[in-house]
């Protein structure tokens, strides 16, 4: 389903921000990519969606080469992929029932369609009852809510998630990832960028390790065991000032 | 296209109007204060154009005969000046009608005066032609040809009025294209500002759009929409004011100033208007859909 071959990515002549990556994930499976800020992660997510190019290397998604799709295809590749972001990237000036049907219209839905499958995936995500709501009237977890909404009500293959919780409290980021669960066991295949340790050791899926842009881990190679020793040893500080010191730093639990 | 994408496209554009109310009213009072100064301006130069034309009209070149011409080489003459280009028209006068009309002005109420002259016409020998040109330019020329023709004893031109309105209406045709051209870039200043303005608002929504998987038409359409509506309403808000204050406008001048009302033929609302709107339209349609596409050229590459 996704497959990157030898893919780097440096911006202007800096130090690359993705170096020689070499990934393969297939259809139906959830998959965590964690690393530090400026591991690449995001990098990756956007070349993912074709919105920057990769320096070398071909990444295949849904069976198609990146390389090869033109700029006025992008729009009907990036249908195929749900995407969540950390700040939930809602439209501000309008109410939750129009940012979910906007993804249906950018796809040339029709009205009677729109106003059958709108109401259906807001109550899947548990907002039936707010679709007249701003955004800015929700917590921050109904906002990742319907930005959740938003990527699936084309029923893409794909749901690429970027930090999806880096915004929320811990009730709300396990009510997320509790839905993301769900969404991948309906066979859509989920991808979730997240440094929230403490998740992805709860949920037991298979997690890719990124550190400066090199991957350093991956659970599906290493018989199931997850690494996280490279945050153990270089980024403690780090995790310990991002969750108040809640990591224990011990090995990878499953 | 779909049908209810098309409306989705109209709708939107009003609604991105409507949305973002305080940008798309300093829009259309840019739009609006432009196209009036243009109006106003463009109603000021046709007014005085058609007055210098209407000067223009009223100077004629007096060509006078040799005692003693044939009616038969008068009228040879004014076949010559049939098939001159500068002529538009020319009038002949007779001696007598001449006379007749030196006598009306000058002996008006003292007509026993002017019977002492009875049977012997004092101007027996200014029968003449009245030569209206087409274009005041050409009266060198014309003059100069007229000298050279036979029976003709004197040419009467009006050098003077014909150089000052000639300059004139260099001049006029100078400051129009020099405020024209400053009244552009005032207002691609001004709009370019506006839309400026409005992009930082809508550059996270274009990126939210493109990522969803919108094509460049669908996130642009409603924009262009959006710039064409604000180009009419901020076109048509001038032009109404204009056309309702222009006949007021004349008749203050005229009865205000009652003798530059008399001399000056201002134009009717209706022969300034038919082209004035038109222009006014396509001008303010054209710099929104201009400002609207400036605006999110830069933004459609996500």
């Amino acid at each position: 389903m996704i497959e990157l071959e030898h893919v780097s990515k440096a911006y202007s002549a800096g130090v690359p921000a993705l170096n020689d990556v070499n990934l393969s994930i297939d259809a139906g499976e959830f998959v965590f990519i964690v690393g530090d800020s400026g591991s690449g992660k995001s990098t990756l997510i956007k070349l993912l969606l074709k919105e920057l190019e990769p320096t070398s290397g071909v990444i295949t998604v849904n069976g198609r080469k990146l390389n090869k799709i033109k700029r006025r295809q992008i729009p009907k590749f990036r249908r195929n992929i749900g995407v969540v972001f950390q700040d939930f990237l809602l439209l501000k000036d309008r109410n939750i029932y129009d940012n979910v049907a906007f993804a249906q219209k950018v796809i040339g839905e029709s009205g009677r369609s729109i106003r059958k499958n709108v109401p259906s995936m807001l109550s899947m995500v548990g907002l039936a009852a707010k679709y007249r709501s701003r955004p800015q009237q929700l917590s921050g977890g109904e906002q990742q809510r319907v930005a959740i909404a938003r990527a699936l009500i084309n029923k893409p293959r794909i749901l690429l998630a970027d930090e999806p919780t880096g915004n929320l409290d811990s009730n709300n980021a396990w009510e997320i990832m509790n839905l993301m669960d769900e969404i991948n066991r309906t066979g859509t295949t989920v991808i979730v960028v997240t440094h929230n340790l403490e998740i992805v050791k709860a949920m037991d899926k298979r997690v890719i390790t990124i550190h400066r842009g090199v991957v350093v881990g991956d659970s599906r190679n290493e018989d199931g065991d997850v690494s996280f020793d490279i945050f153990d040893e270089q980024e403690d500080e780090f995790f310990s000032n991002s969750f108040g010191g809640a990591d224990d730093g011990g090995d990878a639990e499953r | 296209m779909r049908i209810s994408t098309f409306f989705y496209t109209i709708q939107q554009g009003i609604v991105n109007i409507w949305r973002k109310k305080t940008s798309s009213l300093a829009s259309v009072a840019t739009m609006t204060a432009c196209i009036f100064l243009f109006g106003l301006f463009y109603m000021i130069v046709v007014n005085f154009q058609s007055m210098v034309k209407d000067a223009e009209s009223q100077v004629a070149v007096t060509v006078l005969f040799e005692p003693g011409i044939s009616d038969q080489r008068i009228e040879e003459i004014g076949e010559l000046l049939d098939e001159r280009v500068e002529v538009s028209e020319y009038k002949f006068t007779s001696a007598q009608e001449a006379w007749d009309s030196f006598k009306d002005v000058y002996f008006e109420g003292n007509e026993q005066a002017a019977s002492s002259f009875a049977g012997d016409n004092p101007l027996a020998n200014c029968a003449s032609y009245a030569i209206y040109m087409n274009d005041i330019s050409m009266q060198n020329t014309l003059v100069t040809f007229l000298k050279s023709v036979e029976g003709v004893r004197e040419v009467k031109e009006s050098k003077e009025i014909a150089a000052t309105l000639t300059d004139f209406n260099s001049l006029v045709g100078y400051i129009s294209a020099g405020i024209i051209l400053v009244l552009l870039c005032v207002a691609v200043f001004l709009i370019s500002s506006t839309v400026a303005a409005g992009v930082a608002a809508r550059k996270e929504e274009i990126r939210i759009m493109k990522l969803i998987g919108a094509s460049d038409y669908f996130v642009r359409a409603p924009f262009v929409v959006e710039g064409i509506l604000i180009g009419i309403i901020g076109a048509l808000i001038p032009l109404g004011i204009l056309y309702l204050v222009y006949d007021k406008i004349i008749q203050y001048i005229s009865g205000e100033f009652s003798v530059i009302g008399r001399m000056l033929n201002f134009l009717s609302a209706k022969e300034v208007f038919h082209i004035l709107i038109p222009v006014g339209l396509i001008l303010g349609v054209g710099i929104g859909l201009l400002g609207s596409r400036i605006t999110i050229r830069k933004h459609l590459k996500v």
